[in-house]
């Protein structure tokens, strides 16, 4: 049996506003926004749209301890064909360029390949941030092949290259099923030089500390994967855990709350805060409500700046440029060499 | 009661300036120097440091280096190897000076 969420769980942390309540409480010494600021951005603003991230839902077939959705085989929250068709309007009628598909587990979505397929059609990039073990459950067992034959760019969450560590973050067996999911996927062509088919890894660190160099880890992945289990990708990127539900309720229950937010804030880099993501990303939650982040997304902060809220009332030159609305959580994306779904920033 | 160690204290270490700016910005600039990627590297120099601070027995600098080998990407093996070097090494000093004894036992036996 799948743990259950902290939603099915009923625990006050649950809510956001609850989350965000912690967040403020802490003392900080200069805010994000000054920070900002002082990197050269007195307003931080989108720099157009060069990705639509979709979540689909909160649906998943794991319940990782650092999921910063509190995803699970326990949400009912799933996108609508209609705001499906909303999200592929958008991509019609602009030239965003990529669309990028998350979840919970976004394969389990009904309509995650009709998306996939209409995305491919207009001609655009289409990237599936993918669980693995969703592609050894019975009735998903071709998404592999399905993946391949429309060029869906998979970025895969692997934590480390050992079952203890991968374990310890996402539930008994993870680690054992990831890499035979990666072997399936190596098998088609995914993250073998020149077969142009991307495969790329993601690694958040299991605890309350920051992701070590992203191109010295790669290296060591790209050696220890292929040594020990024959595996091949393309790159690895590095995140940083967001201290928002999850994560926040194991920063709680461990003690590591405050020491992690002072982290966050000590290792402000400037350097990051050009290629933040929020400035040119644009996220789709499950009711098609807009955000400037996943993260904002789960912490429910809407767009705030004078652009829609919705998906349907899309229009790209007040979204294009819109104020990002921030919070102590954006620390995370900025601390050391930055994170963001495309790894480190400032490398 | 309080503790003599109190693990926030470390957040005080930077007070050291207070009585002596110059000494603290030379010890600084010569540490921060002494851990940047060198002939060794930024991950070897930390599970290095991991282990003297076990040898010195200074829990600030075990905190501090237990988090910073997690920061360079060590793992929970690769730690426990290096605190073992530390324990191998002063149990291995402890008894090396056995041939001190041994030399001081003959010197003085019939
Ligand atoms: S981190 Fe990803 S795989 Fe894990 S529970 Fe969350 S959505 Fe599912
Ligand atoms: S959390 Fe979102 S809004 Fe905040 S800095 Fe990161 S990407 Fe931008």
């Amino acid at each position: 049996m799948a743990e259950p969420t902290l939603n099915k769980l009923r625990v006050p942390l649950a809510d956001p506003k609850v989350q965000l309540r912690q967040l403020h409480a802490l003392a900080i010494e200069r805010s994000f926004e000054a920070q900002v600021a002082g990197a050269g951005h007195p307003e931080l603003r989108a720099d157009g749209i060069q990705v639509l991230q979709i979540n689909v839902g909160k649906r998943c077939n794991q319940v990782c301890h650092h999921c910063h959705v509190d995803a699970g085989p326990d949400r009912r929250e799933v996108m609508s064909a209609e705001t499906v068709d909303h999200c592929l309007r958008v991509l019609a009628q602009t030239d965003i360029p990529t669309l990028d598909i998350t979840g919970g587990a976004p394969e389990l979505h009904p309509e995650f390949r009709r998306m996939v397929r209409e995305a491919r059609a207009l001609g655009r990039q289409v990237m599936d941030r993918c669980n693995l073990t969703i592609l050894l459950l019975p009735n998903y067992s071709d998404l592999p092949e399905f993946l391949a034959e429309n060029q869906v760019e998979v970025i895969a969450s692997l934590p480390y290259y050992l079952p203890k560590q991968t374990d310890a973050q996402r539930g008994e067996g993870v680690f054992d099923g990831s890499i035979e999911a990666l072997r399936r996927l190596n098998d088609l062509g995914y993250g073998v030089p020149g077969s142009g088919l991307k495969l790329d890894l993601v690694t958040n660190p299991v605890g309350a500390f920051l992701p070590a160099k992203q191109s010295q880890l790669e290296a060591e992945w790209r050696r220890e994967l292929a040594r020990r289990h024959g595996v091949t990708f393309n790159s690895l990127y590095t995140i940083t855990n967001m201290p928002i539900s999850r994560f926040l309720e194991f920063l709680l229950r461990s003690g590591n709350l405050e020491t992690y937010m002072q982290k966050l804030v000590q290792a402000f880099n400037p350097a990051a805060v050009n290629g933040l993501m929020c400035r040119t990303t644009l996220s789709v939650g499950w009711d098609g409500t807009l955000y400037d982040c996943d993260f904002n997304q789960m912490l429910e902060l809407t767009v705030d700046h004078g652009g829609p809220r919705h998906i349907r009332d899309f229009q790209i030159a007040p979204l294009a440029r819109r104020q990002i609305v921030t919070a102590p959580h954006c620390f995370g994306c900025t601390a050391g060499a930055g994170s963001s779904c495309g790894g480190a920033l400032a490398d | 009661m309080s503790h003599y160690y109190e693990s926030h204290d470390l957040g005080k270490f930077g007070e050291m300036a207070n009585g002596s700016p110059e000494l603290w910005q030379k010890f600084l600039a010569w540490y921060s120097a002494v851990f940047a990627e060198g002939a060794l590297s930024e991950r070897e120099k930390a599970l290095i440091a991991l282990a003297v601070a076990h040898a010195v027995q200074c829990p600030y600098c075990i905190d501090a280096y237990t988090t910073a080998c997690l920061e360079k990407g060590s793992n929970e093996e690769q730690m426990t190897e290096a605190v073992h070097v530390a324990a191998a090494i002063r149990g291995g000093a402890s008894l090396v000076h056995g041939v001190q004894m041994r030399n001081h036992l003959h010197k003085l036996s019939m």
